[in-house]
């Protein structure tokens, strides 16, 4: 059985959870074993039913009143109390932030190895291995299993969600007892800005800006592109974030983030190797220089030698006419 | 508070990486290697809340000799000591091991620690586990990815990045937590500070002086295959006048890409 952790924030199903879900049941079926899910929290039942379109069989609750805070001794002693019980072959996490705060704990309870951040799954002879890629992605690695359960994240936004299917699995409930001093650091409350953007990882468009920008008030006319641009957010160089143009939460690259959407745009970015690592995976690249010579090219599907003051003005234009159309 | 840093020699982020296909390994030679960059702001969090509260910052790094090199670097920003746990075993992917060697040397030669700092992950493996299962084998709170760390007394919070937010998290010491970039902006050595640094004799640690046996800490991950990611085609460069230039990215964006 493989088995895959349905992430509530606030709420709320997280997609790349559903996205893991997927891709567990294409294993699952590859391995002639069912993929089923598990949720844990307070409260957290009614959304259980979420995760049966995806093919889950069963759709396991870890309810616990302590468990209304997310900490990750807290949902690790869940899921270990779960997993000790119904013995998966395989755990899949989505690689989000809460995927990779608590799968290491969780493996580290059972004493198994964990592969993180992983880009591909296969089934190989009758077992799971996994693609991963390291240096961000300056090579790849494939790792095999040699301790059970198996167990890995997988990066956000790269694993098509399956076609939603009939529902035929079950929600089960499971009573888990949590003793009080298991909750280790609960996260007591989240802190989000007003109008706060989505994050560069979980965006299908990246609007990025680089050195070129040349200071922080330009950044509001990629601002101006994402409020256009559906399911896009903003990016930038370690050169931008480093200037202190804007917030080190934006920063793409080896000491930033690694993304991999339908869509990157860098604008005034030149290319530098520890950029190119956290964003070549991206399905298209466009980029704008001023410089023919800048490797950004080299990557880019598309690239304008141009200015990008000159050009954003008349990008808009273009966007809200295809828009309105 | 007796703070304990955790650190890692990296190459440095603008390192081309090659790959021994005979080996599957990276190649090493030519590589400039560096302190990881998260572990600088673990280094420089300790120092801070040093001179704020006192106490004491001790640095470990497992590894092999080379790293002797950047436990020098820490003791020219101020750390107090450093340690090197010797193991010559190459790169292995595989966090829960070197988790294992990480809360046994702490077990057996520093059970009196407060605060144990990492980075939020190594550049280069970029697993960000060990510090949860170092945490977890300890029995202590985590917080990870943090940009805000606050000690009173033996009591915390922290701030911790997550999508688009931060998580607020109070725990009580002795803890585990991961340094995030923007935390702090890291001090650079001091002339005083390297010279001082340059006469110290770092101790090195074996993994007998811990009782640890290689059978304890097989990896359980194998790497089956190491290769490189596959090249991207640069596409089509325009160079136009702007309403021009605009108009044709919109164009293929919408008619080829089909994006929107």
């Amino acid at each position: 059985m493989i088995l895959v952790f349905i992430e509530v924030r606030e709420g709320k199903v997280k997609k790349s959870s559903l996205e893991a879900l997927s891709e567990g049941k294409r294993r699952a079926d590859d391995l002639n074993t069912e993929a089923n899910a598990v949720l844990v929290g307070h409260n957290v039942e009614s959304l259980a039913s979420e995760a049966l379109p995806y093919g889950a069989s069963k759709v396991y609750v870890v309810e616990n009143s302590l468990l209304s805070h997310y900490s990750a001794a807290g949902f690790s002693q869940a899921l270990f109390s779960l997993v000790e019980e119904i013995k998966p072959e395989v755990i899949l996490f989505s690689a989000s932030s809460m995927g990779k705060d608590l799968a290491p704990r969780l493996a580290a309870k059972l004493g198994v190895s964990l592969a993180s951040d992983c880009t591909r799954t296969v089934a190989k002879d009758g077992k799971l291995e996994v693609v991963r890629p390291i240096f961000a992605g300056k090579a790849f690695i494939t790792l095999s299993f040699k301790a059970s359960p198996i167990m890995a994240t997988l990066r956000p936004n790269v694993f098509p969600l399956g076609e939603p299917g009939e529902k035929n699995g079950e929600v089960v409930r499971k009573e888990v007892v949590i003793p009080e001093d298991q909750i280790k650091a609960p996260a007591l409350e989240i802190l989000r800005e007003e109008g706060a953007e989505i994050d560069v990882t979980e965006a299908e468009i990246v609007v990025s800006g680089g050195r070129g920008m040349k200071g922080p008030e330009n950044f509001d006319l990629l601002r101006d592109l994402v409020s256009l641009l559906p399911h896009s957010a903003l990016g930038a160089s370690r050169s931008a974030v480093d200037a202190g143009w804007i917030d080190h939460q934006h920063q793409v690259g080896q000491t930033g983030k690694t993304v991999s959407p339908n869509l990157y745009i860098a604008f005034g970015i030149s290319g530098a190797i520890q950029h190119l690592a956290g964003m070549s995976s991206s399905k298209f690249i466009v980029a704008v220089n001023k410089d023919s010579e800048a490797s950004i090219f080299k990557v880019a599907d598309f690239g304008v030698v141009g200015d990008l003051f000159q050009v954003i003005p008349y990008l808009k234009e273009e966007l809200k006419k295809l828009a309105s159309e | 508070m007796n703070i304990f840093v955790f650190v890692k020699r990296i190459p440095d982020t603008e390192s081309k990486i090659r790959i021994n296909h005979e080996t599957g390994t990276i190649v090493e030679e030519g590589l400039n290697f560096v302190l990881n960059p998260y572990d600088e702001y673990a280094v420089e969090e300790a120092l801070r809340l040093r001179e704020a509260a006192g106490g004491k910052v001790t640095i470990l790094s497992v590894g092999a000799e080379e790293s002797l090199v950047i436990l020098k670097k820490c003791l020219a920003m101020g750390a107090d000591e450093a340690f090197l746990l010797k193991d010559n075993t190459p790169e292995t992917y595989d966090g829960l091991r070197m988790a294992k060697i990480i809360a046994r040397a702490l077990e057996k030669r520093f059970p009196d620690y407060s605060l144990l700092l990492f980075g939020k992950q190594s550049v280069g493996n970029d697993n960000a586990q060990v510090p949860s299962m170092v945490a977890e084998l300890l029995g202590l709170p985590q917080v990870n990815v943090v940009t805000k760390l606050e000690i009173k007394g033996t009591k915390g919070t922290a701030h911790r990045e997550i999508e688009g937010a931060l998580e607020k998290a109070s725990f009580s010491l002795p803890a585990v937590i991961s340094a995030q970039k923007g935390l702090n902006e890291p001090r650079y050595e001091t002339l005083k500070g390297i010279m001082m640094a340059k006469k110290r004799e770092i101790p090195i640690l074996s993994f007998d002086d811990l009782d640890l046996k290689e059978e304890e800490i097989v990896p359980l991950l194998e790497v089956a295959k190491m290769e490189s990611p596959p090249p991207r085609q640069a596409g089509k460069v325009i160079e136009e006048e702007p309403e021009e230039a605009a108009k044709r990215m919109v164009e293929y964006l919408h008619n080829e890409a089909k994006i929107i």
